[in-house]
């Protein structure tokens, strides 16, 4: 066949299964939207912003498991993904972002919409290239989707010159392979302690396991409950790590960390085993790293070798995909009884259970409660960053994975509006809350229109507390109650900008108003926007104050 | 604490910026980097100094080893045969010329070229001799230096190449 190279990528991208784009054209990618114009089998995804593009096509790779795909112009376009790109390097998320560049002649002459977007992306991406030969292309487009899919996943990055997507050859469908990348040729397996793992399993007294993403990455949910159940462990979840271990589980301790459940927090504190699987002990969950699980030998399995050792000293190291892992523990453990640990654990529990103030007439908590009753735990919850994304992952249980998400390693303010997107799009079978506050959810509600457009049946819940609650909250506990630029932040009447989309809104500010409210956007098959009236003085609790062990919790 | 870590690379363009930066970012210091082709074309070798300790020197490897574009690192171990090449140019008058060259002559280093003014002096050796011997010169003014990093390889059958 002879194609150009736009022709090809699209074929390349048919040929990966590809079955969604998101993407915003521009100069440098002329010729790829002329080839995607006569495209009956890819459906392309325009949205407002290209950030809006990274974070829809992060969000559909969170859900499916699949790599999201991106297509942007050169420059501006390129850049405006930099943010995107760096939410899902942090989080692990598989991403291929296809962008054009100004033609080879003109490159190194800082022309027009020319930006070196492989060198601003190094840092922030598992691989990147740029094609300079239009017979690369099929090649380099396998590899950046084995690369981004396989082992721990994460962002690559194509940068293809314009005078490459217009340079004609021969393609044979179906005949390309991954060409001569050495490290594509090793097969990792599992390498490590596995039998002190096994040996420090079976003779623990007070174990703990310590679930990261690294779990749901790896669809090994199933078997972490088998292994669970079978030594007795008590759970808790790193942020990633949402849905890892059924929030419905009498195992189940919710969060750890900064805002953990006090039992979390206790329970790593006084174990003598810590079984960490995929997880990477981000300083969120770790604090004080010299107070963390002082009495614990500490099993770490994590599929990158580079976390290994990397965050806090593990006597005990595994590197292989979790489920693997967990399949040699559960062949190989010994059956454990309950003990005075576990009636520990439930003692726990029963004393410091969450809970919160009400301050308003509204309940942020409340609200997020009465959303996991009336979606039986089966909706798909993406959140924005701060405390609206705190109180989802203490609030709403998560009984399976892929259901929560949420930036965890960058924090990206104004991801959850583009990531709802991308999963209700990968996911129509699922409903799609996207929770959010009103600091963030202005950073890209640009995207309502991209919802609008598409009439993606996503809800929007908004929890106004008229000020940027997270900072406001350290600036309260820590800084002297002195609210520099965090109150009162210019008011926006969230269903008037709802309705400029088209997108009904309603306001609700009252704790009895919230179930009629959430049934009648969850029984309405279109976009929804829901303000919920907060006080800025609602928190997030309990937190571990900067500087402290994890023990030292205060509510 | 120095190491030295040798680094097998896929020859493309760009490879050298992706490794030098990842130390940057990391926020590890590289005392000297010398980068060449190897026996097969595709494939540049880098030898890698760095100041830091064992935990520094792990990070460094494993972060290296998530690069695509990195075949191979290892930590070299001190038994290991490493030399550096280095350029002095050093002041010398008729007075101190003889004197000098008596110096070089002692390093088993060799006067490349002689002006009015200036000796320049080529040493092969160890990080250490080369040191030497810019110490013995100092006193006579060195007015410029170039150091190419050290190169290592392993003693003996042990390859970089091909690991058992």
């Amino acid at each position: 066949m002879r194609l150009n190279g736009a022709q090809i990528l699209i074929e390349c991208l048919g040929e990966q299964g590809v079955d969604t784009i998101f993407g915003y054209p521009g100069g440098a990618v002329l010729p790829i939207y002329d080839a995607l114009y006569d495209t009956k089998d890819i459906r392309h995804i325009r949205t407002a912003h290209e950030q809006g593009a990274a974070h829809g096509a992060d969000g559909y790779a969170r859900v499916t498991g699949k790599a999201g795909v991106v297509i942007v112009t050169s420059g501006p376009g390129a850049t405006n993904t930099v943010t995107g790109i760096a939410t899902a390097y942090m989080d692990s998320v598989p991403m291929v972002v296809f962008t054009g560049q100004v033609a080879s002649s003109l490159v190194g002459r800082d022309s027009f919409q020319e930006v070196d977007i492989t060198g601003i992306t190094h840092p922030i991406t598992k691989h990147n290239y740029i094609v300079k030969d239009v017979n690369q292309l099929p090649t380099i487009v396998k590899q950046a989707f084995k690369i981004a899919e396989s082992g721990r996943p994460g962002p690559v990055l194509v940068d293809i010159p314009k005078d490459v997507q217009v340079a004609v050859t021969d393609y044979k469908p179906g005949q390309v392979g991954y060409g001569t990348i050495k490290k594509l040729e090793f097969n990792e397996g599992i390498s490590g302690d596995v039998d002190k793992a096994i040996e420090a399993i079976n003779e623990c007294k007070k174990p703990v396991i310590y679930a990261g993403g690294g779990i749901n990455i790896a669809g090994a949910n199933e078997k972490l409950v088998e292994f669970a159940e079978k030594i007795k462990a008590p759970v808790s979840c790193s942020l990633m790590g949402m849905g890892a271990f059924p929030g419905t589980h009498p195992y189940y301790m919710g969060m750890v960390g900064m805002h953990g459940t006090r039992y979390s927090n206790y329970a790593f504190s006084n174990c003598d085993l810590l079984i960490a699987i995929g997880a990477r002990f981000s300083d969120r969950v770790v604090s004080d790293v010299r107070k963390f699980a002082p009495g614990a030998s500490i099993i770490h399995v994590d599929i990158d070798p580079a976390e290994l050792g990397k965050n806090v000293t593990t006597p005990i190291q595994i590197c292989g995909d979790a489920g693997e892992v967990l399949d040699i523990f559960n062949e190989n453990v010994d059956l454990r009884q309950e003990n005075g640990w576990n009636a520990q654990i439930e003692e726990w529990k029963r004393e410091y259970p969450l809970k919160y103030k009400m301050n308003g007439t509204l309940s942020p908590q409340y609200v997020i409660e009465k959303l996991y009753e009336l979606t039986e735990g089966q909706a798909i919850i993406t959140t924005e960053v701060g405390q609206n994304q705190m109180w989802a992952a203490q609030f709403y249980k998560f009984t399976g994975p892929r259901a929560f998400i949420s930036s965890g390693g960058l924090g990206t303010m104004g991801y959850g509006l583009g990531a709802s997107i991308g999963a209700s799009l990968g996911r129509p079978d699922k409903r799609v809350v996207n929770i959010a506050g009103d600091g963030s959810f202005r950073m890209n509600s640009t995207e309502l229109a991209t919802v609008s457009k598409y009439k993606i049946p996503i809800i929007q819940l908004v929890l106004n507390n008229h000020s940027l609650g997270m900072v406001r909250q350290w600036q309260d506990l820590f800084f002297d109650k002195r609210y520099s630029q965090t109150s009162a932040t210019q008011d926006v009447d969230f269903v008037k900008l709802a309705a400029a989309y088209g997108i009904k809104g309603y306001k609700i500010d009252k704790n009895e108003q919230v179930e009629e409210a959430l049934q009648n956007a969850l029984g309405a098959e279109e976009p929804v926007l829901i303000e919920c009236d907060i006080h800025p003085d609602d928190k997030v609790y309990p937190i571990v104050p900067p500087g402290a062990g994890i023990v030292e919790l205060i509510d | 604490m120095k190491y030295i870590l040798g680094v097998l690379v896929e020859n493309h363009p760009g490879v050298l910026s992706k490794v030098s930066g990842l130390f940057s970012r990391r926020g590890f210091n590289i005392y000297s980097l010398a980068v060449g082709m190897t026996e097969d074309p595709g494939i540049s070798r880098i030898t890698i100094v760095v100041e830091g300790d064992e935990y520094i020197v792990e990070q460094v490897a494993k972060q290296l080893n998530k690069l695509i574009d990195v075949i191979r690192v290892s930590n070299m171990d001190r038994e290991s045969l490493t030399r550096e090449l280095a350029l002095i140019k050093v002041r010398a008058t008729p007075k101190t010329r003889h004197e000098i060259i008596e110096i070089i002559n002692i390093f088993r280093a060799q006067v490349v070229d002689i002006a009015k003014d200036h000796l320049t002096a080529e040493i092969t050796g160890d990080s250490e001799k080369i040191t030497a011997l810019e110490d013995m010169l100092k006193g006579y003014g060195i007015s410029e230096m170039v150091r190419t990093g050290a190169i290592a390889i392993d003693r003996g059958n042990k390859l970089l190449n091909q690991p058992e």
